[in-house]
């Protein structure tokens, strides 16, 4: 009798095919580039405003073509997948206690979507709309 | 009573003799209230009395019986069958070697939950002269839950970070020594402080969730380290930016 303990090859590419929740999760990693191009677009519009009317109208009409839409929408459905995903991992963070008792999860992820809605309803009117 | 008859596919793997290990089945008459235990102890005492594998309570107290289940980390005393197809595929634990049949070296985790203290450190030393200590519902309700942990491992065989970074500590572990920070009766923090966030400690977790999903006796480790990241990221900004504070 022996000792010659085998280990399992691991793919260091394609581990998170193996699995439904890490695929999931990889998605939802995945969504932060789209979180990061959308604010390098942010930060370009800035720049663009800084140089003039005109180089700002230029960037208006770029963003509000058939490209920028489609660059919007797609942007908008991978920062809402990132959102919904995270909201509903905050209660593990925050294990908030109310009188002797957890604060169920339910209540934290809830309060997440009201903080949103408020702070979309100040953008909202901050913008005019 | 026979209910049904189930092929179960196991991995074998006999370090004398087999360079890699193998699937073997084998066709079990189950009973209609057996549990995947139940099946590989009637294989055992039926079939193939070399299987290995390990069990005590077979009750999910014990710890001992995890397995991969249909690819999934699991009690086999807990798997009840009705919940089954007619085919399931047992083999050892995930992201652990393989020291022969379903049973796993353990070396990592034993070693990961050495390094975390996973013990009352006091701020004085007590003897039983001193009686014992107390603490109130709300304190102890602060780490209950982490206290529940039974050292199945089941987390660790889930996470895939436990299979990809050799050093790290791994779930179970780190939840404990989150459990043990949490204690009033313990001023270990910063003592397990440097071990919990190196490389290999909490910040190599990358919150997958995974552990939190198998954990048979809802422990929730993935909260313990979610938790422990945020008090870490306040002891470095106290540690630097508090007068008189020093690590």
């Amino acid at each position: 009798m022996s000792r010659r303990p085998y280990v399992r090859p691991i793919s260091r590419t394609g581990w998170w095919t193996t699995q439904k929740r890490y695929t999931e999760y990889m998605a939802r990693e995945v969504t932060c580039v789209f979180i990061g191009a959308y604010t390098v677009l942010l930060v370009w519009g800035l720049m663009r405003l800084s140089q003039g009317q005109e180089a700002w109208d230029s960037f208006v009409a770029g963003i509000t073509g058939p490209v920028g839409i489609l660059f919007h929408l797609v942007c908008l459905a991978f920062a809402f997948y990132n959102t919904v995903t995270w909201f509903r991992v905050t209660p593990k963070a925050m294990p908030l206690m109310f009188k002797g008792k957890r604060v169920p999860g339910t209540v934290i992820v809830g309060g997440h979507w009201a903080a949103w809605a408020g702070v979309t309803l100040v953008v909202l009117i901050v913008a005019g709309i | 009573m026979v209910d049904r008859q189930i092929e179960f596919k196991i991995l074998r793997y006999d370090p004398d003799s087999d360079e890699a290990p193998h699937w073997q089945s084998y066709s079990v008459p189950c009973d209609p209230d057996w549990v995947v235990l139940d099946a590989i102890n009637w294989i055992k005492d039926n079939v193939d009395e070399s299987l290995s594998y390990r069990w005590s309570c077979h009750m999910a107290v014990c710890g001992s019986c995890g397995m991969m289940v249909n690819g999934e980390p699991t009690l086999s005393c807990k798997a009840f069958l009705r919940d089954y197809p007619n085919t399931i595929e047992v083999e050892a634990l995930n992201n652990f070697p393989i020291e022969r049949d379903l049973v796993v070296v353990l070396d990592r985790f034993m070693e990961s939950l050495a390094k975390v203290k996973p013990y009352i450190i006091p701020k004085e030393p007590r003897t039983a002269e001193d009686g014992t200590y107390t603490q109130t519902p709300a304190q102890l309700k602060a780490f209950k839950q982490y206290s529940m942990c039974i050292n199945c491992t089941l987390c660790y065989a889930a996470c895939p970070q436990v299979g990809l970074e050799d050093g790290f500590l791994g779930p179970a572990a780190l939840a404990l020594a989150h459990r043990y920070n949490l204690d009033s009766r313990d001023v270990g923090r910063s003592a397990r402080e440097d071990v919990l966030t190196e490389h290999d400690g909490v910040w190599a977790c990358s919150f997958v969730g995974a552990c939190s999903q198998v954990c048979p006796k809802d422990v929730d480790p993935a909260a313990a380290i979610q938790q422990a990241k945020i008090a870490s990221t306040i002891d470095y900004f106290k540690e630097r930016l508090l007068p008189g504070r020093s690590r």
